[in-house]
């Protein structure tokens, strides 16, 4: 593997909570132009994981590092490639235009590209601005969440479970959407249906008890 | 710094609509604005004698009121968006802790501080109206008095908030922190005072190491610089520290212990898991 094209680096890393090991000596690189489905039963340490890439959590033990950086000494470096879809989408108070000033200030990105991303997912960002996001339907918070991902053009995009809140219809639209992302980049997708990102990812890892357990190309 | 004021200036407009802040600014900004403006104009104006009692029953209320609200509106800043994931989806954008928490604290300090103050002012600008002197020396140290207090218990909630991972937690924590500098001290230290094992002087001090405590004794000192109403105590004070050290310490003492709480919460939070 080119070390070069290395976007997470996963070395040795261990994380307990309470004394009980949720990641065991987990050792995982993720290069660009790798589409990971990581799925695993509940309990299995995938988000985990994620969490300890994106520098939410502080690990036991081990190394990560996320486009070349630390992610909890260097938080606002990793992030800057980061973009990232919870599975359910928090209740925001702010409403969605406050967000999207929030998205452009932090992050860099136009809201006038967020809007465009989302008008893909036939979300009218603008007749929605003044609503508090957390009054918004699900599947619309969800949207707008996966519109705001897209539009950042990171170079690691992380969907925990993206499409649990989205209709069929939708669905089609965001695997579209990712199927017509035009700049080089990784993906991982938290999942339990593996079948509905076929097509989507090049790459299958599954976790068990805090470790990979199968790393498989397809 | 950007950042900073950002989340500062999205945190004031998300408090600018919630519940909380009308009840907060009704309450705190109407009571006491009422309260403040008789107060002001009676004694000042009018010249009553029977002031004294009026603004202890008034700062009795704030002693009271003030430090709860304070702490139950603030305590579920970092720990209620920690358990609604609110804080998992802010916290992956490229914003640092330092930005993202302090930013937070900048903007509860303007949501929970400008209500009283504005209220303060509509009462020094009624009492101009009516054509009375205004003491603005009075004025400007009770500002500095309730901005002390704000930040004080602003710090002890912020703190409470980044220790605790839920937000249920945080609140019987506040209801603790505030029974106890309420009023458990003062009932352990008459005990104490009363079975006479320790000094007077040690007493008052432990008593004086309570940031509420040092906003009484301030307030007392501002309206009644003998401060008879807190009996022989007075004595020992102001022998001790004098007035303007007292009042010094009054500002200052509770700002420092909410500075200091601040900042090992903000240790807490750069130090713990965020989730």
């Amino acid at each position: 593997m080119e070390t070069s094209t290395v976007i997470v680096d996963v070395e040795n890393v261990r994380k307990r909570f309470q004394g009980a090991t949720v990641l065991d000596n987990v050792n995982l690189q993720i290069s660009l132009g790798d589409r990971v489905a990581m799925m695993g039963p509940n309990g299995a340490g995938k988000t985990t994981l994620v969490r300890c890439i994106l520098g939410f959590y502080h690990i036991d033990g081990g190394r990560i590092q996320v486009a070349g950086h630390d992610p909890v000494k260097e938080r606002v470096e990793v992030l800057k490639s980061v973009g990232f879809i919870p599975q359910l989408p928090p209740p925001v108070k702010l409403t969605v235009a406050e967000l999207l000033r929030f998205v452009e200030r932090s992050s860099g990105t136009s809201a006038e590209m967020i809007a465009q991303k989302a008008r893909e997912m036939e979300l009218d960002v603008v007749k929605h601005s003044q609503k508090p996001f957390f009054k918004l339907s699900g599947g619309m918070k969800q949207k707008l969440l996966i519109a705001i991902a897209l539009a950042r053009r990171s170079r690691l995009l992380v969907f925990d479970e993206p499409t649990a809140s989205l209709d069929p219809r939708a669905r089609e639209h965001f695997y579209e959407m990712l199927q017509a992302i035009d700049y080089e980049h990784a993906a991982i997708y938290i999942t339990h249906r593996a079948e509905e990102l076929a097509g989507l990812v090049n790459r299958e890892i599954y976790m068990d008890l805090g470790k990979v357990v199968d790393d498989e190309r397809v | 710094m950007k950042n900073l004021f950002l989340i500062s200036y999205l945190d004031i407009r998300e408090s600018l609509r919630s519940k909380w802040f009308y009840v907060y600014a009704f309450v705190f900004g109407g009571l006491m604005g009422l309260f403040f403006i008789s107060g002001i104009t009676d004694s000042v104006v009018m010249g009553f004698t029977g002031l004294s009692r009026l603004l202890l029953v008034f700062m009795q209320v704030t002693i009271v009121i003030l430090p709860i609200f304070i702490l139950i509106t603030t305590v579920k800043s970092i720990s209620g968006d920690r358990e609604s994931n609110i804080l998992e989806y802010m916290l992956s954008f490229p914003i640092s802790l330092k930005e993202y928490y302090w930013g937070k604290f900048l903007g509860r300090f303007v949501t929970v501080f400008f209500p009283v103050f504005v209220a303060l002012l509509v009462g020094v600008l009624w009492g101009l109206f009516k054509g009375g002197a205004i003491p603005w020396g009075m004025v400007i140290l009770y500002s500095l008095l309730i901005l002390s207090l704000c930040l004080s218990f602003l710090g002890v909630a912020f703190f409470i908030s980044t220790l605790v991972k839920s937000h249920d937690v945080g609140l019987g924590l506040s209801f603790a922190v505030w029974v106890l500098l309420l009023a458990f001290i003062d009932v352990a230290l008459i005990g104490l005072m009363m079975q006479n094992r320790v000094s007077d002087g040690v007493v008052i001090t432990i008593a004086m190491l309570n940031p509420l405590e040092a906003f009484r004794i301030g307030a007392i000192a501002l309206f009644d610089p003998e401060l008879t109403v807190i009996g022989p105590v007075a004595y020992y004070l102001l022998d001790t520290l004098g007035h303007g050290f007292l009042m010094l310490y009054a500002v200052v003492y509770p700002i420092v212990v909410g500075a200091l709480f601040a900042f090992f919460g903000y240790a807490l939070f750069r130090k713990k898991d965020l989730l």
